[in-house]
């Protein structure tokens, strides 16, 4: 495969904090390649790098050494101005403690990227997707955390991203909560053929993956496909 | 130490930069206060201890020729504790090498003792010895100002002779703190001398043997001296008694005395906007971090610490702020008042300094702090009070701006989401937003005020020699002279012109109102001393009756068609009663005028002139100047450029040197609080911000959401700014102003002009150094924090 099928490809993808004896390796040389419209999720305890890689792939962060392309494109020789474009264009991002503007309705809220984006869909149809449509006009302080999160997907798939970073997109929430929101990523996936990467400590969402990724120490130890993916109606929470 | 005390500590260094600006902001306000209070009550001891020292007297009862046995009568009034009868004089000193004659006074001193009162201090040489009636002792100030030393020559004309005196010794005195030629009302030291000498000496030059001209007396502890003043203007008024007056109407007292309520004017209204300024910014602050420590207040509180416990480790922070400020505006009181001390030794002739700063003012500095900080600080307080350990432990639920949705559809059609994100952030805390508006309009109308002020007294300055006195020279007399001379000077080398004017001396009366100044009389069209309405127009001379300048007719509380009565103080002293033909806005001062001739033709004394004002001939002016002094009747003469510059001098040192300081700490206050106001947004917003910066919004997209609400607090506040600026500077121009120069309080463009462009940029300095931080900030860590 080439790499312009590859959503994401890494090669030895490496981010060091610190310098000297303080120095903390958070990527160890990570080779990956994930391909188009699947649904990946990074496990791992904490300190395995696996949200180092979802920064760096992201735009957030820069490595230290090694490259990571998108779509071909070399994203480790961006300058800033190209990272801000190319998070404004291509990706959507779903945060553990939802990010939203307090000052802005749940609409406005998507608005707020629609407003800046290519080609995006509708704000109401965004949450519509998101099955907020009763509460569009309210604001993140009227609002449960599982509508909260709820409108960050919106605001995030409102764009048509190529690629959606979830990081504990489920962390804050109870399981019933948890599941709508997991329902609401397969559906982004599966209607807007959107890749979507999630890291996550709930070993159990890995079933609703079309790909696991185990991390350890900075380094990949095992990646395994799922031949039978799971509803996320079906996952023990 | 206690493990909170020991947080307080750390948190104070943590927030070392922002608690070390707001203590130098309650430092300043300290540092003004001890300072002013300071120099107030030193110039006041200090002027105490010299009157009382050097005996200076309450009365003052100049008269024409009176018999020494008159000051028995005068001593018997009841409540007279002490009588000196002496001659006083005028004189004219020709320094070698100065074409332009010195106006001096001639001051007599006892043959065998020293003066009973208006004692002398003599700072370098000796007394008179009796009998050598050619030996001068030369006012300290003057003798400075041309190098003199002792032994050297004086030459000096006195009623009209020349004569020659050997300088013995140099003193400083009381009466003369603030040095000013008789009828002139800017001292400058070089213009104008006092010679002390022997009584027999001055009584042969002034032919007043066995008598004296001018009468001092001080009145008993207790006494009223305005009883006395009427009791000895009955007994002199024969001897040609020229109205006796009090030592608060003396020129150099009355000079202190308007410092000192000038000062006192600035030192009520600026040291309690930067306590102000102050609570303010610590209020913020201190909300700041209390919401920034939720988590750990609810920790505390769940350990079993009690609500006041974890208040008051709070307040201690705000106290710690303030009293560290306070102390230290105390040293830098401490400090700046003992140079403006000595600044004002120099500037008055103190011969010696009372330096004294009042432990009440350092009192009230700490106290005042502390109560600003803690009015500040209480607000944050219920804050605390009012987290429980659960909903501390929780993160804030987001703010909630569902209030703020009432604008919403009339703002939706055409503003973007980051516009309404200001305006709602604006909407949702208009108190906050409110008190920054504030804090940027009372900064900002404190420089315009100052700014307004200083140019002000340029203003004054241009308008008194450019407008007002439009003369080169201008020609006193020590008796008012008949026309004929007056046009005989039209003949001396180099006048082009020769205007004639006629002032006099007297009392304004209107029932119980008076005021102590002068009439004066001008030729109509007069061109080189002018009397000009606030429109630059020339106010004409009425055929009869008096013109009185607004401030003037507001004092004696007169209108047009009233009769106001003229108590002369000059010749025969009539008693005059004229109507007043209209009151006119003047531009300076609280002035009198009449046509000269009518003038005149009240006092009887027809084509009389005291002042003559000159164009002339620079090239010839050596020549000019070698004429007037041989004329035994001029009492001075004056050059307007030099006039002009003793004025700038005196503008420019005291209290008014204190402008460019308030100036400039209005200027640094007014960045600090804009630049407060932008810091404490950024901290507040950091986290919406760095969301921005992830979904894909540029650095210029994000500063703008955080910038908008800057620019509508400056946009507000400018406005604001301007309104409190004006107000201000007439409160600061009042307390400046006095009876003898007075500073106009008009709506000044330039001075707005450059206020509004010191806050904005300001506003662009803080809105960049801010961006710089959008720059820099982490977007992982921000995103990852919970607040």
């Amino acid at each position: 495969m080439s790499e312009t099928e590859h959503t994401f490809t890494t090669r030895g993808l490496t981010k060091v904090y610190g310098s000297g004896e303080a120095a903390v390796h958070a990527l160890r040389g990570v080779d990956l390649e994930i391909p188009k419209g699947e649904i990946v999720v990074l496990l791992g305890p904490s300190g395995s790098g696996k949200s180092t890689l979802l920064n760096i792939v992201g735009g957030l962060d820069r490595a230290t050494d090694g490259e990571a392309f998108f779509e071909g494109q070399n994203l480790t020789a961006m300058s800033d101005r190209d990272l801000t474009r190319y998070r404004r264009d291509h990706v959507g991002f779903v945060f553990q403690f939802y990010n939203l503007m307090p000052s802005l309705t749940a609409r406005e809220n998507v608005e707020l990227v629609t407003e800046i984006a290519e080609d995006p869909m509708d704000a109401s149809e965004a949450l519509r997707l998101v099955g907020l449509t009763e509460r569009m006009d309210h604001f993140p302080a009227q609002m449960s955390g599982g509508e909260q999160q709820r409108v960050a997907i919106a605001r995030a798939i409102a764009k048509k991203p190529t690629v959606l970073f979830c990081d504990e997109p489920t962390g804050a929430l109870d399981s019933a909560t948890g599941r709508a929101v997991l329902h609401v990523l397969n559906d982004v996936n599966a209607k807007l053929g959107a890749t979507v990467m999630i890291v996550t400590h709930a070993a159990a969402t890995a079933g609703m993956a079309h790909r696991v990724i185990h991390f350890a120490d900075g380094a990949i130890r095992s990646v395994e496909t799922n031949a039978h993916r799971l509803s996320p109606d079906e996952i023990k929470w | 130490m206690s493990p909170l005390n020991r947080k307080l500590l750390r948190d104070l260094w943590r927030i070392k930069g922002q608690a070390g600006a707001i203590a130098l902001v309650v430092a300043v306000g300290v540092s003004l206060l001890v300072m002013m209070a300071g120099m107030l009550s030193s110039l006041k001891e200090t002027r105490a201890a010299y009157y009382e020292r050097y005996r200076l007297s309450d009365v003052v009862a100049p008269v024409t020729r009176a018999p020494l046995s008159l000051l028995e009568r005068l001593a018997q009034i009841p409540g007279v504790a002490a009588v000196e009868g002496r001659i006083f004089g005028g004189a004219l000193v020709d320094m070698p090498g100065q074409a332009i004659p010195i106006r001096a006074s001639a001051v007599s001193l006892p043959t065998h003792r020293a003066p009973r009162l208006n004692d002398l201090y003599l700072k370098q040489g000796r007394m008179l010895v009796p009998g050598r009636t050619e030996e001068v002792i030369v006012l300290d100030s003057f003798a400075k100002a041309h190098d003199l030393m002792l032994g050297d020559t004086l030459t000096a004309t006195m009623n009209g002779a020349r004569r020659s005196f050997r300088i013995v010794g140099f003193a400083m005195a009381p009466e003369f703190l603030f040095t000013t030629a008789p009828g002139e009302f800017v001292p400058d030291d070089a213009r104008f001398a006092v010679l002390w000498m022997n009584e027999d000496a001055l009584a042969a030059a002034f032919d007043l043997k066995g008598a004296f001209n001018e009468a001092l007396l001080s009145v008993e502890r207790g006494a009223m001296p305005e009883a006395v003043l009427d009791a000895v203007d009955a007994i002199v008024d024969r001897y040609g008694g020229q109205g006796a007056y009090l030592r608060e109407d003396h020129m150099s007292d009355r000079f202190i005395s308007e410092e000192i309520s000038g000062l006192q004017a600035t030192s009520v209204v600026v040291p309690p906007i930067f306590m102000g300024v102050a609570a303010f910014l610590l209020n913020i602050v201190i909300t700041r971090m209390v919401q920034a420590e939720r988590e750990q207040i609810g920790l505390i509180k769940a350990f079993g610490y009690s609500d006041f416990e974890v208040g008051f480790h709070y307040f201690k922070m705000v106290l710690v702020i303030a009293v560290a400020g306070a102390a230290f505006g105390c040293v830098l009181g401490l400090w700046g008042g003992r140079a403006m001390a000595g600044v004002y030794q120099t500037v008055y002739h103190f011969p010696f300094l009372v330096f004294q700063i009042s432990p009440a003012s350092f009192v009230t500095g700490v106290g005042v702090s502390v109560l600003a900080a803690s009015a500040g600080g209480l607000f944050v307080l219920r804050r605390v009070f009012r987290l429980t350990p659960a909903v501390a432990m929780r993160p804030p639920a987001p703010m909630d701006f569902s209030r703020s949705g009432a604008l919403n559809q009339r703002l939706k059609s055409w503003l973007d989401q980051p516009s309404r994100m200001v305006i709602r952030r604006v909407m949702r805390n208009p108190g906050r937003i409110f008190g920054a508006v504030l804090g940027v309009a009372v900064g900002m109308g404190l420089s315009s005020a100052q700014l307004s002020i200083m140019l002000g007294f340029d203003e004054t300055l241009d308008l008194t020699f450019g407008v007002i006195d439009r003369s080169d020279v201008s020609v006193s007399f020590f008796e008012p002279m008949p026309a004929a001379a007056v046009n005989a000077m039209k003949h001396l080398p180099g006048v082009v012109e020769v205007e004639p004017t006629r002032a006099v001396g007297a009392v304004l009366r209107n029932g119980l109102h008076s005021y102590r100044g002068s009439v004066t009389g001008l030729t109509p069209g007069a061109s080189l001393s002018r009397a000009v309405d606030n429109d630059m127009n020339d106010i004409p001379m009425p055929e009869t009756g008096i013109v009185l300048a607004k401030a003037l007719a507001d004092i004696l509380e007169i209108g047009p068609g009233d009769m106001l009565e003229i108590e002369v103080l000059e010749g025969r002293r009539p008693v005059l009663q004229v109507p007043v033909a209209s009151i006119a806005e003047t531009l300076l001062g609280a002035p009198a005028f009449m046509h000269m001739q009518s003038l005149n033709h009240e006092m009887r004394e027809w084509g009389r002139v005291s002042v003559v004002y000159l164009r002339v001939d620079s090239a010839q002016l050596p020549a000019l100047y070698a004429e007037l002094k041989a004329m035994p009747s001029v009492a001075g003469v004056t050059q307007r450029e030099d006039a002009r510059a003793a004025m700038q001098k005196l503008m420019d040192t005291g209290a008014g040197a204190m402008r460019y300081v308030m100036a400039a700490i209005a200027g640094i206050i007014t960045f600090g609080i804009v630049y407060n106001a932008a810091r404490i947004a950024y901290g507040e917003q950091a986290r919406d911000l760095a969301s921005l910066r992830v979904i894909g919004f540029t650095r210029a997209e994000t500063a703008f959401v955080l910038l908008g609400e800057l620019a509508i607090v400056i946009l507000l506040a400018l406005p604001l700014g301007v309104g409190i600026g004006y107000a201000l500077s007439f409160l600061i121009a009042a307390g400046f102003s006095t009876d003898l120069y007075q500073i106009p309080t008009t709506f000044r463009p330039d001075a707005f002009g450059t206020a509004t462009a010191a806050v904005v940029l300001a506003a662009l300095v803080s809105g960049w150094l801010v961006r710089r931080d959008i720059d820099k900030v982490d977007l992982v860590a921000t995103l990852k924090t919970r607040e």
